[in-house]
């Protein structure tokens, strides 16, 4: 892994919103990077900062209220959290390309799907205008949109959400960016939609090489795509390493939470699902010790009064739990928990 | 598109239709009749009587208005005896339409333009001004505002005519009066719809894609943020072309805003019907505009070729 290019990498980065209740940390402490050519997961329940952290990569979200408390985000060594609103225009769009979670409201509805992707290229004096064309139905043709020519000169609210969700992505992609960040761009599709956007979405890694942020709260999603996983809870990343290590050998017990509260294809007919219980903690006055310790059933004494620190399990695989601590007593979190229906816990 | 014309014109007929008939009978409930004057001899009366039809079954006149309507005759004023309606309304609705386009005119450019920049710096002191300005012009009502203005400008400044209408010095004053309040609430439309269109996510993948503020607010933000503004459009524009009572009776401006009150008093039957009748017409027809506009900004409602 070390001899690919590193192409972006957040340091410690703490995103804050002001609100009229005070100023919330959303984003607190997280610290990765992604490679050349690799497809990173960030996973986690709504509302633990997955959203927020790949929008400060683009600085998207709306400064004021949200401003950067701390840390760096050097994307191709430039700080991202330095830059003028010029520079980002640069960035954006042309380096970094990004796919919303809902194709049905994240296309502009009076404007033509064709003039929708080559406006990316608006800044870009040296193309003409049929170059620009000529991009874009190759981009189209390209992630699968028949029928390119035709569905240029269309309105988004002639296509369906698959076709729309398609165009985004051949937004996202026109300008052959070297990363993509997806947030959640499969959750408002259907299943058999979702199987082949994600298709298309490794095809095209394979291809243009290009690296990809994919955020979602579908373990699914993760295991078919990602090479690396962080599981992100409360503002904070509490465990990140390859998909296998995360899936195989999992290290803190709400990851083990998530993959207790999925169905998969072995789960029996009678099998209840174990959610987590209890609900994330409020940002507002984040809990001292670790974040998740209210929810956790393996919670001890220090958990509540002091943050855990990182422990390695191996060159990928680390992991923010007290439970990895030689004093801790050993726990096996790699086992998954059924309960029949009517069984008590 | 023609289809969908043709059966808009249809039920525009058939409101009109509707309207005549009502209105034509509610005149004639009205307690009095055209011809009360005392000074008017008995043998003049009844000859009028006669030449106006009054003589004849109520149901007979409904039928023979309507004949003459198609035939594009409403008739001669029980008032003004010598004049045919449709004379009144040629010689006086350019005058109205005229102060009217004008008063549209100031209205749409400074009213997009103060709710644009509000909500663009929302929360703001110029923003706070635009509200302001916005809350005056809806709530003072326009026999006010004339008054001030010609106070102002025309007695204490002596920059502009108080009134009359006689060249573009002239017009400036009632013009504004008149456009006061369709800016203001064109203005606070524009700015609530502006700010609830910043929110759309279509506007946050336009960030994305790297696009200038300017092209994000022109392109993305205004386009999708004026139909609510169009919406308001059609009855507004009726009403401001089709003249006003109180503007034109303040700068004594030979619309067609008098007749409205006048017939009424008057009971002269045939102009209330000739201006319901216009006056229907003409907000039918801007509503269809208003319908037909829609498709052109917004693809989603573009009627089937």
């Amino acid at each position: 892994m070390a001899e690919r290019e590193k192409i972006l990498e957040l340091k410690n980065v703490v995103y804050s919103f002001h609100t009229y209740g005070g100023i919330v940390k959303a984003v607190r402490d997280v610290s990765f990077d992604l490679y050349q050519g690799e497809i990173l997961g960030i996973v986690g329940e709504s509302g633990c900062g997955k959203s927020v952290t790949a929008q400060c990569i683009m600085r998207l979200n709306p400064e004021p209220p949200g401003f950067f408390s701390s840390g760096e985000i050097f994307f191709k060594g430039q700080d991202i959290c330095k830059m003028t609103h010029e520079q980002l225009m640069q960035i954006r769009g042309t380096e970094i390309g990004f796919i919303f979670q809902d194709p049905m409201t994240s296309l502009n509805p009076t404007m033509r799907v064709g003039d929708q992707i080559e406006e990316v290229f608006i800044h870009d004096k040296s193309m003409t205008k049929a170059m620009k064309k000529e991009r874009a139905l190759d981009i189209m043709a390209k992630v699968g949109i028949s029928d390119a020519e035709k569905r240029y000169h269309q309105y988004p609210h002639e296509l369906s959400g698959g076709m729309k969700q398609r165009v985004m992505i051949a937004m996202a992609l026109v300008s052959k960016p070297s990363m993509i960040i997806c947030d959640e761009p499969t959750t408002s599709l259907d299943v058999t939609i979702e199987a082949q956007i994600l298709e298309l979405l490794l095809q095209l890694r394979k291809e243009m090489g290009t690296s990809i942020i994919m955020i979602t709260h579908d373990l699914g999603v993760i295991a078919k795509l990602c090479d690396r996983v962080l599981v992100m809870y409360g503002g904070k990343i509490v465990e990140r390493g390859m998909a296998e290590e995360v899936f195989y050998e999992t290290a803190h017990p709400y990851t083990q939470g998530l993959m207790n509260s999925i169905a998969g294809l072995e789960t029996e007919k009678d099998e209840v699902l174990t959610p987590i219980e209890g609900t994330p903690p409020d940002l507002f006055s984040p809990p001292v010790g670790c974040p998740f310790a209210a929810r956790c059933e393996y919670a001890m004494e220090v958990c509540h009064k002091y943050p855990p620190q990182e422990t390695d399990l191996s060159e990928q695989h680390m992991t923010f739990c007290w439970l990895q601590h030689e004093n801790a007593p050993k726990v096996d979190l790699t086992k998954k928990k059924t309960k029949k229906k009517g069984e008590q816990a | 598109m023609s289809k969908y014309i043709v059966k808009r014109v249809i039920a525009a007929v058939l409101t009109l239709l509707v309207l005549i008939t009502v209105v034509f009978f509610l005149v004639r409930l009205m307690p009095g009749e055209p011809f009360t004057s005392e000074k008017l001899n008995p043998i003049v009366k009844e000859n009028m009587i006669k030449y106006y039809g009054f003589d004849k079954p109520l149901i007979v006149q409904y039928f023979q208005y309507l004949g003459n309507l198609l035939k594009g005759n409403m008739g001669y004023s029980m008032k003004y005896t010598n004049k045919t309606v449709n004379y009144i309304i040629g010689s006086t609705f350019p005058y109205s339409a005229d102060l009217g386009l004008r008063a549209l005119a100031i209205a749409l450019v400074f009213g997009l333009l103060l709710g644009v920049v509000a909500a663009l710096n929302r929360g703001t002191r110029l923003d706070v001004f635009c509200v302001i300005l916005a809350i005056i012009g809806t709530s003072i009502p326009d026999f006010i505002m004339g008054a001030v203005l010609q106070y102002v400008f025309g007695l204490k400044l002596k920059v502009l005519p108080v009134a009359k209408w006689a060249g573009f010095k002239y017009t400036i004053l009632p013009s504004c009066a008149l456009a006061f309040y369709t800016m203001a609430s064109v203005s606070r439309t524009m700015r609530a719809s502006m700010l609830e269109v910043v929110q759309q996510d279509y506007i946050k993948t336009a960030r994305a894609k790297g696009l200038s503020n300017f092209r994000i607010t022109w392109k993305h933000q205004i386009r999708n943020a004026i139909m609510p503004v169009i919406t308001i459009m059609g009855p507004t524009v009726a009403a401001v072309l089709t003249g006003t009572f109180v503007i034109e009776a303040m700068y004594a401006i030979p619309g067609m805003g008098k007749y409205y009150v006048d017939s009424t008093n008057d009971n002269d039957y045939s102009m209330i019907l000739g201006m319901t009748v216009f006056y229907g017409a003409f907000l039918i027809f801007c509503n269809l505009v208003v319908d037909i506009l829609y498709g052109v900004v917004d693809p989603r409602v573009r009627i089937g070729k």
